[in-house]
């Protein structure tokens, strides 16, 4: 015992000394940023960033983060990156109101947000959202000896809202002809917790299916009473336990489980990382965006764009059009940019199982980031 | 010391006593053990005070307001901030029962054991696993809960509810079957019991061994059989202790956030079914799942739950006080 926490403790004091060694040239560099540096001048030869960018929101980004954050850092030691995990609704409000440099949302700001955005950027442009991260969301099943069936909207809104109750009822069989399926109850289970996985399985039902519960899409599970976990982990957990059982979470956590392809047009489309890149490159940009810098997309749920997987939850990176600190921007700019790179789309794909934006996206966010201003 | 057999010291004996050469150790002890004291008042005034500021928001604003502010509080399904709490409050009660008709017989039967049955040395070995089980995290009890133990319990509930469905607790649902995970209020309360049975057990061991053995020997010596000795001397002087220690357990119960997180399907309603799937759920469980995407008005109706429950703590322990010094004249004590 008094082994193991002297052990500790000389661990935790190596821990410190690197932890100082690596903080302390920051700490003498920091006024090489402060000194004004000309405008543009960093898309052509990169100075070298330092200082700390603090950003907070969307608990869905946050494992591909640790990836951009550690990519972000290794490239650029003196910089620190730190991200909140604390929810969309926290990170839009954080932002708002001034305490973040960005934020990461799974949904878009409403009016009032977009109000308090210009209010907390510089200038009067206020803040934009970049689609950063793109992850399909996976209906997942557990029957024994079957990996993929196929269904229609209208089939998983009947699952999910108790209409259909038993696996071989005649909507499954039909779409799946050459599946055995069992004649066991189906048990539904959902996330307990607020969450955008929810929000978008919701949204997906609403605009697509013909026969789902609510008119309007929710955080919260408007669907048939069933089974429910808090997080991700839980949900998985549960049908992977339970024969019988369908839910629906973030499709890298599917892992070995059953997955349903989604009827999109005529053929039937299961969930990959480029069907999910597919969908936003075909859906309409939002009404009420802020300008054309603002890639704020509505969601084309209904698309019969071949091979589209229109289940998908989409995650905004919000930044300002004009920040009043050079050094800011800079840090900010360089992040996203990094971000939004090959590389970054990489790391997070694999870190956290999300889809690489598609090449003219990306294009497309680093020009907007470039036209970014110090004020 | 000199002043033990005297009167609380006022402020002339301490004059009196000034020169004395421990006079300063022994004023400032008594005012060290004095303000650790008094911090806990602060801190319960400070909790209460906390709770009533921030609450204050949801409880005023009329419910149409709130459910405007606060998606999961809708009116239009009668889901109100009163209702809610409604909901809660019944689930918390009822999870924490269960826990409690499970816990306490078989507290007050491994005390004795270990207080009256067992030889000494595996007195001893066992008294020390009990404690050791009340140092087990929630969370690892919730994780054992939801990994191990309800996937097992599952053909249980099956079992119980085709047996037993005509009473109202064990029903099955309409198509005849019980929650296909077993993540019910049983199972909650089921894992709640094991969490509390270490605190009942320790408290009412500690009061059993008290017992004065002047009584037991007597009753022994009339006599009596060993469970006659425990049923006429043991319980009766320790029954203050035992209804005490219950309600140290209930208070844990009523708390309890992590385990029944993990382990419940949550649901709100006033169904008295404890083996069918999202029927209830417990205040604290309640404020877990909903604080970290909760706005400012969600946090405000989250922060009145809190103070309901609060609120029946308070109730619970003010309650047992009242019982336990009611039943203390009537005690062997005195």
């Amino acid at each position: 015992m008094k082994i193991a926490t002297r052990a500790g403790a000389i661990a935790s004091a190596a821990v410190l000394t690197f932890a100082l060694a690596a903080c302390s040239p920051s700490n003498e560099e920091t006024d090489t940023t402060d000194s004004p540096a000309p405008s543009g001048s960093e898309s052509e030869a990169p100075a070298e960033l330092s200082g700390s960018l603090v950003g907070a929101g969307a608990s869905s980004q946050e494992s591909a983060m640790e990836a951009w954050r550690a990519g972000f850092q290794s490239s650029n030691p003196d910089v620190t990156v730190s991200y909140d995990p604390v929810g969309s609704g926290g990170g839009r409000t954080q932002f708002t109101e001034g305490a973040t440099s960005f934020a990461g949302s799974d949904a878009l700001m409403d009016a009032e947000e977009y109000a308090g955005a210009v209010e907390a950027c510089d200038g009067d442009m206020g803040a934009i959202h970049l689609p950063l991260y793109i992850s399909p969301i996976a209906v997942i099943f557990n029957l024994e000896g079957i990996d993929s069936l196929n269904m229609d909207a209208d089939t998983i809104a009947g699952v999910f809202s108790g209409e259909i109750t038993t696996w071989d009822d005649a909507a499954i069989a039909d779409q799946n002809p050459e599946v055995e399926l069992p004649s066991s109850t189906i048990t539904i289970v959902h996330r307990a917790d607020e969450s955008g996985t929810t929000e978008n399985f919701q949204d997906y039902l609403v605009k697509a299916s013909s026969n789902w519960v609510a008119d309007e899409t929710s955080g919260d599970w408007q669907g048939a009473t069933g089974e429910s976990g808090p997080g991700t982990s839980a949900v998985v957990q549960i049908v992977q336990e339970n024969a019988g059982t369908i839910g629906y979470v973030d499709a890298s956590r599917a892992g070995e489980l059953g997955t349903v392809a989604l009827k999109v047009g005529e053929e039937y489309v299961p969930f990959s990382a480029e069907a999910a890149a597919a969908v936003v490159d075909a859906s309409p940009l939002a009404e009420g965006a802020n300008g054309e810098n603002d890639l704020a997309y509505e969601l084309d749920r209904t698309t019969t764009a071949s091979g589209a997987y229109p289940l998908v939850l989409v995650s905004y990176t919000i930044v300002c059009q004009q920040y009043d600190d050079e050094a800011e921007r800079a840090l900010v700019t360089e992040f996203v940019k990094y971000v939004a790179s090959a590389e970054g789309q990489e790391k997070a794909a694999s870190a956290a199982g999300s889809s690489p934006i598609s090449g003219d996206l990306s294009t497309r966010v680093t020009e907007i980031l470039d036209g970014i201003a110090a004020g | 010391m000199t002043t033990t057999q005297e009167p609380p010291a006022t402020d002339a004996d301490v004059q009196e006593y000034s020169t004395h050469p421990g006079a300063f150790a022994n004023r400032a002890f008594g005012g060290l053990s004095a303000g650790a004291a008094s911090l806990i008042l602060v801190t319960l005034a400070a909790v209460a005070t906390f709770l009533l500021i921030e609450a204050w928001p949801a409880m005023t604003s009329s419910s149409a307001d709130l459910s405007d502010q606060v998606h999961w509080l809708g009116t239009e399904s009668g889901e109100t901030l009163i209702a809610t709490i409604g909901y809660l409050v019944y689930g918390t009660i009822l999870i924490s029962a269960i826990a409690l008709l499970i816990a306490t017989p078989l507290s007050f039967g491994i005390a004795l054991f270990i207080s009256h049955y067992a030889p000494r040395r595996l007195a001893q070995g066992l008294g020390y696993l009990i404690d050791l089980l009340a140092a087990i995290p929630s969370v690892v009890y919730g994780l054992w809960g939801a990994l191990v133990v309800i996937p097992v319990l599952q053909p249980f509930y099956q079992f119980l509810s085709e047996s037993l469905g005509w009473i109202p607790i064990f029903a099955a649902a309409d198509d005849g079957t019980v929650s296909g995970t077993g993540r019910v209020a049983m199972s909650a309360g089921l894992v709640l019991a094991i969490m509390i049975i270490p605190i009942i057990t320790a408290v009412t061991r500690e009061v059993f061994l008290q017992t004065p053995v002047l009584h037991e020997e007597a009753a022994l010596a009339m006599g009596a059989t060993r469970w006659e000795m425990v049923r006429m001397a043991v319980i009766p002087f320790g029954k203050p202790g035992m209804i005490g220690a219950t309600m140290l357990g209930l208070g844990r119960a009523l708390g309890e956030t992590m385990a029944v997180y993990m382990i419940l399907s949550p649901g709100l309603s006033f169904s008295p079914h404890i083996l069918q799937a999202a029927q209830h759920n417990t205040i604290a469980s309640y404020i877990a799942l909903q604080f970290p995407e909760a706005n400012a008005a969600g946090v405000s109706a989250l922060i009145t739950m809190g103070l309901a429950l609060f609120v029946i703590t308070l109730l619970v322990n003010m309650l047992a006080r009242w019982v336990v010094s009611r039943r203390s004249e009537f005690s062997g004590a005195n």
